[in-house]
């Protein structure tokens, strides 16, 4: 693989053949990095169907330097050499992406003051950087039955916003996938086929890929808001051998109250870990405690006292943990 | 009089079965490629003939042919569209129906150039009868030994089939269909990669409209050359039209490319004018995707030159003043048409169809939709004429597919031309729901000479 040269909003940077424009803007990170809300590094085929991501291609390539006709989703354009890329320079990107947050937030219920998502949720993040302060649409929202598929995971279908994340999750990471988009156009839902329960050691990352509260741990259900929790960062010698034993505990207290698996500055899981893990092992007891997790995602619950040191003193737990 | 290329035998008794077909000349392009010609000099003929797609897009379909990866040990594939269902289009189906060994003969023909061992031909399921005919017309061509193993003794294996879709418009989007082909969910996939490189099943695919593969016989019997001869400048050939609305003879015609409008739509061999001596006001001359086109604009382009019925005349002066031929469904408007209405019904058609994939098309055809049904319905405001123009231009461009630039287009081009009909309906929301709204600037007396 040949290094390519490719410029960004100005910065020019070095990289691999075949990265995607996304990609590449990773790699330099900070403000020319396109939100994405569909795109899922870790998940195969993920990518283009939200349009948050839609950049300006001003010159294709060297060779071929004429610009791209179209916006181009940048989480699903590869690069070219000589290409220059247009992000946050350009106003007609900006103003696409508003137009594409209007849209996504027309039908969502706006109801962050009871979803457990508040606080880490994407489409909140996407919504305060480039939304509008006030809706134009006047009309009902589409609204649907909020259901539980399977014994820990709750569906809010009213929330989502069709990334198709948890359709890949469920495809790639477990096995057997038993949901999927039912319906077309704006009555398209995800859905477990005639009320089918999801069950499997890995349905739990659903909850994780998901980048709004459509899809919520039961088990963390109104407990409490994400920013009143301290995160620490957990692991575990777990039995499945597909799952990484590493963690994330949210606490209040000396209480767990609710699991994850980590998430990169991108807010992605790299590292799935398996329902028992996720669900069964809530005692502070069956973890080792490596201490506070940093928050490295600019969003709500970045913005406080994650730094801090934690309150209580865990080291006697850790050392009832190596017991 | 138009020559005819494709509907020259569609009045032959018994012509659905093979010995009426051929009888009349059906097959000898299958004997002149297969036994004289190489791939390559098949899709160099094409290419000459200037042939363009007629599903709407209007792409040389030579050029296109042309770049369809061929690596070694990989399969490549030809997919025939038929899955026709853009609202004013029947053309396609008017062709399978009447004479479906000229589709099996184009198949093995653009097959062979192709270099592909097997072809689909992917239907749309309200077809359901044309599978019949269809499937008829392969076991006959089979039986002939125009299909299977060693075809004419050339070495050439060619498997044909027929396989119906659900009935979504989205999958005329070719890789929406070639999603549906493999059995999936029918959503348009990610390009790139395109078809060319990995389509059907990750190899190259090439896909094709029935009526553009229907066209290739008669280019390799009667050459390239001979086929530019026909049509105008870079739009060669005959193209199937299907008028209807308020016309008096609403049908399936096949014009030679160039045709005056004028002559279309008034002479007593095509449309046959405005139907009840009525005024005409309004023309759709591509399918409901593209803008519809108020009568003096239809008539002459903004240069003032006499428009023709061709790729390059209806879309001159592009979409501000121009149109596009696109599939060739031709919808006529008189002056009792209302035209938010129209448009409202396109909407909803547009909101009904979308696949639901990507943001702007599932959430703004909605969000049309509601705001014309306000205004059709005498509820809106004038505030609601400039919302629907915006979100018009915020799905435009930025979906996955072109789903979501065909619904826009025709909300953009009514209210670009009918903007005093919309305003009619807001200033006189009691009367808009009993009678329509006439508007004179657009109905002109016309008649051909």
């Amino acid at each position: 693989m040949g290094m390519i040269k490719v410029t960004i909003d100005g910065i020019e940077i070095e990289v691999e053949e075949g990265t995607t424009i996304l990609n590449a803007a990773r790699q330099v990170g900070g403000k020319i990095v396109p939100p994405a809300m569909c795109y899922y590094s870790s998940l195969k085929g993920s990518g283009g169907k939200c349009r948050t991501c839609l950049v300006r291609v001003a010159a294709g390539s060297t060779k071929d330097p004429r610009p791209m006709p179209k916006l181009v989703a940048s989480c699903s354009t590869p690069v070219m050499d000589g290409m220059i890329v247009e992000n946050t320079s350009n106003q007609e990107v900006l103003d696409a992406r508003k137009s594409i947050v209007e849209m996504l937030l027309i039908n969502h219920p706006l109801d962050c003051p009871v979803c457990d998502q508040a606080g880490e949720c994407s489409l909140q993040d996407l919504g305060y950087e480039h939304g509008l302060a006030k809706t134009r649409y006047e009309f009902k929202r589409r609204t649907f039955e909020n259901t539980d598929i399977g014994e820990h995971v709750k569906l809010h279908m009213n929330r989502c916003i069709l990334c198709y994340r948890c359709v890949y999750t469920a495809d790639q990471i477990s096995e057997g996938r038993c949901h999927g988009v039912i319906g077309r156009g704006d009555h398209a839902e995800i859905s477990t086929y005639l009320e089918k329960s999801i069950d499997n050691d890995f349905s739990g990352n659903v909850i994780d890929v998901c980048p709004v509260g459509a899809l919520t741990d039961r088990t963390f259900r109104f407990k409490s808001r994400v920013w009143f929790t301290n995160p620490m960062n957990i692991s575990r010698k777990c039995e499945n051998p597909k799952c990484c034993g590493k963690a994330v505990a949210w606490m209040s207290e000396n209480n767990i109250l609710r699991i994850t698996a980590r998430k990169d500055e991108n807010n992605e899981v790299k590292e799935f870990i398996c329902n028992t893990c996720r669900f069964e092992k809530k005692e502070i007891t069956d973890w080792t405690v490596e201490g506070p997790r940093h928050i490295e995602r600019n969003s709500v619950i970045s913005q406080n006292h994650y730094e801090l040191k934690p309150k209580h003193n865990f080291k006697v737990l850790e050392n009832t943990a190596k017991q | 009089m138009s020559k005819k290329l494709l509907l020259e035998h569609i009045n032959v008794p018994n012509i659905l079965g093979y010995e009426a077909y051929r009888s009349k000349g059906g097959y000898t392009s299958v004997e002149k490629a297969l036994k004289t010609m190489s791939p390559d000099a098949v899709v160099e003929e094409v290419k000459k003939s200037g042939l363009r797609g007629r599903g709407g897009a209007g792409f040389p379909t030579g050029m296109k042919w042309s770049f369809l990866a061929k690596p070694e040990g990989v399969p490549r594939y030809l997919v025939c569209n038929a899955d026709e269902s853009e609202p004013g289009t029947f053309k396609d189906r008017y062709l399978m129906e009447k004479i479906p060994h000229l589709l099996v003969e184009g198949m093995i023909v653009s097959s062979f150039a192709l270099g592909a061992n097997t072809s689909y031909i992917y239907i749309r399921g309200e077809y359901m009868w044309i599978v019949a005919i269809l499937e008829k017309a392969i076991a006959e061509a089979k039986a002939n030994g125009f299909l299977g193993k060693n075809i004419l003794g050339s070495g050439y294996d060619l498997e044909l089939y027929v396989q119906t879709g659900g009935g979504a418009y989205i999958c005329g989007e070719e890789t929406a269909l070639l999603e549906s082909l493999e059995g999936k969910r029918g959503n348009p996939r990610i390009k790139p990669p395109f078809p060319a490189v990995k389509g059907l099943w990750q190899c190259p695919t090439v896909v094709n409209n029935v009526e553009t593969i229907a066209a290739t016989p008669w280019i390799v019997n009667n050459t390239g050359d001979e086929y530019t001869k026909i049509g105008i400048g870079r739009s060669t050939g005959t193209k199937l039209i299907s008028a209807c609305g308020n016309i008096n003879r609403p049908g399936v015609y096949e014009i030679d490319l160039g045709l005056p409008v004028d002559e279309f739509l008034n002479s007593d061999e095509y449309c046959g004018g405005i139907a009840n001596g009525k005024k005409f006001k309004a023309v759709v001359p591509g399918g409901s995707s593209v803008p519809i086109l108020p009568a003096e604009l239809f008539y002459k382009t903004a240069n003032g030159e006499a428009r023709l019925m061709s790729y390059e005349s209806l879309s001159d002066g592009g979409f501000a003043t121009g149109s596009m031929l696109g599939s060739g469904g031709f919808i006529v408007y008189d002056e009792d048409q209302c035209i938010v209405r129209n448009t409202w019904n396109f909407t909803r058609f547009y909101n009904h169809e979308s696949c639901g994939q990507c943001s702007p098309c599932r959430e703004g055809t909605g969000w049309m939709l509601k705001v014309l049904h306000k205004l059709e319905h005498g509820l809106g405001s004038m505030e609601d004429i400039d919302l629907l123009w915006d979100i018009q231009r915020r799905i435009e461009g930025n979906t996955i597919c072109p789903l979501g630039d065909a619904a826009a287009w025709p909300v953009a081009a009514a209210i670009r031309h009918f903007r005093e009909e919309f305003e009619w309906h807001v200033k006189n929301p009691k009367e808009c729901l009993t009678r329509n709204y006439g508007l004179k600037k657009s109905t002109l007396e016309m008649s051909f000479n």
